[in-house]
């Protein structure tokens, strides 16, 4: 018989004569909130939007995460540290499974996520998905400068320091900057 | 039907990580740091496919097979990916050649292998597609900056495409556990790639100013373990580590 009544993600809740602990996904969610991306560590892995769902199979507390990208090295830091925090909050077995589909998308991420990236120095990706634009040489996209907000930038590169992000440059504040790019 | 599947995912499996160790041997060593910076991305989107469908292929044969085993400890001889992605990384110009040929495939065959019958393969596909796209794209790019460039680029395109043009007929001849995955719906029907591939890899030439000079005599094996000597040689690099010290861990 596992005991969660040490943790505060669980309601109790009398069926019967019997006492079950239904999970409080909103208190689970706000665990994992304090967890950051390791490569961008100023995002939690809520406003990233990896984190699809949490639910509870027999005692045991399963997380559904989503890589961003396929290579992403940092999923199974992630995933470990899921388990640490939880562990840590009394959850004595926890899971954390990962899906591919569907797949995952900047649609995904927070607003909040949005301005935490633009403070940190890192262009949040634009709102609409240009991934699949087969079009060779394309302008590219207009990416608004976190430091000075001038529009006037150029991409240096389509790929930067991580998968998820592309080089680009203010041409008015001269400032080189990571775009996390759309996908 | 079960070995089936799991020899084509290992085919899957062994494409994506051997191109990806050839593109890695760029890190470091690239043409300019934004482009050594892109052909490393690339390498770690195949890597990131490889091992999805290494899990995948462990969790089919059971036993003690892990992604590492599979990748690590396995010999020449049962490795299942095409000869064009074994080929040395050559110059800058086979490097992009190789690459846009093999994501130019990839492309065509994950659009189709989303609506495989298999979820797992499905899912793969779907998330390897985006990232499929953004190398379809940079290595279009890029055959057309080299072959419409200056009289340097445009030979040792020529010269690449010589090289590589053998290895072609292969992606697109169907093996017995690809035929056997085609028909249960699986698998992806390899033959019928063969047109749409042509048909864009014509289109990006000549805007590329190049033509097809390639030979015309085709090789092919790879697919059933029989390689050319370079795998030997990417092996060894890649499975040092494992082999030298059994079961070491980072």
């Amino acid at each position: 018989m596992l005991n969660y009544n040490s943790c505060k993600g669980l309601t109790p809740v009398v069926s019967g004569n019997m006492t079950v602990h239904t999970i409080n996904k909103e208190a689970i969610y706000s665990y994992l909130e304090e967890i950051n991306d390791p490569e961008v560590p100023v995002l939690s892995i809520i406003d990233l939007g990896i984190v699809r769902d949490a639910r509870m199979n027999d005692g045991e507390l399963e997380v559904i995460i989503t890589p961003t990208y396929t290579g992403c090295p940092a999923m199974d830091m992630i995933t470990a540290t899921i388990k640490i925090q939880l562990a840590t909050l009394g959850f004595k077995r926890v899971k954390v499974t990962q899906v591919l589909s569907p797949a995952w998308s900047t649609e995904w991420m927070s607003e909040e996520g949005k301005r935490k990236l633009r403070e940190y120095g890192i262009a949040p990706p634009n709102p609409k998905q240009q991934f699949c634009d087969q079009k060779l040489f394309a302008a590219a996209e207009a990416v608004q400068c976190p430091h000075c907000n001038s529009y006037h930038t150029h991409r240096i590169s389509e790929f930067g320091s991580t998968a998820c992000k592309a080089l680009y440059q203010c041409d008015d504040c001269k400032e080189p900057f990571d775009y996390f790019k759309c996908h | 039907m079960k070995q089936v599947l799991i020899d084509y995912t290992l085919h899957l499996a062994d494409n994506s990580l051997i191109l990806g160790q050839r593109n890695a041997e760029w890190c470091g060593h690239g043409p300019v740091l934004e482009q050594d910076i892109a052909i490393t991305n690339i390498s770690l989107d195949l890597i990131g496919q490889a091992r999805n469908f290494y899990q995948y292929a462990a969790t089919l044969i059971g036993n003690d097979a892990t992604e590492d085993s599979l990748a690590y400890l396995r010999k020449e001889r049962d490795f299942k990916n095409c000869l064009l992605v074994e080929q040395p990384k050559g110059d800058w110009a086979q490097t992009i050649l190789s690459q846009f040929f093999f994501s130019q495939y990839q492309y065509l065959l994950f659009q189709q292998m989303q609506n495989s019958k298999d979820e797992q393969l499905a899912a793969i596909a779907e998330k390897s597609l985006k990232e499929v796209t953004y190398h379809l794209r940079w290595s279009s790019e890029w055959v057309i900056r080299l072959g419409d460039g200056t009289e340097e680029s445009h030979n040792r395109m020529l010269k690449a495409i010589d090289e590589l043009w053998q290895y072609i007929d292969e992606l697109f001849s169907a093996t017995n556990y690809e035929l056997l995955a085609a028909s249960d719906g699986s698998g992806v029907n390899i033959p019928r790639l063969k047109e749409p591939w042509m048909n864009k890899v014509k289109e990006i030439f000549s805007e590329a100013t190049l033509t097809i000079t390639g030979k015309t005599l085709m090789q092919t094996g790879g697919k059933e373990g029989k390689h050319t000597e370079h795998l030997g040689n990417i092996l060894a690099e890649l499975q040092f580590m494992q082999r030298t010290y059994p079961g070491c861990e980072w």
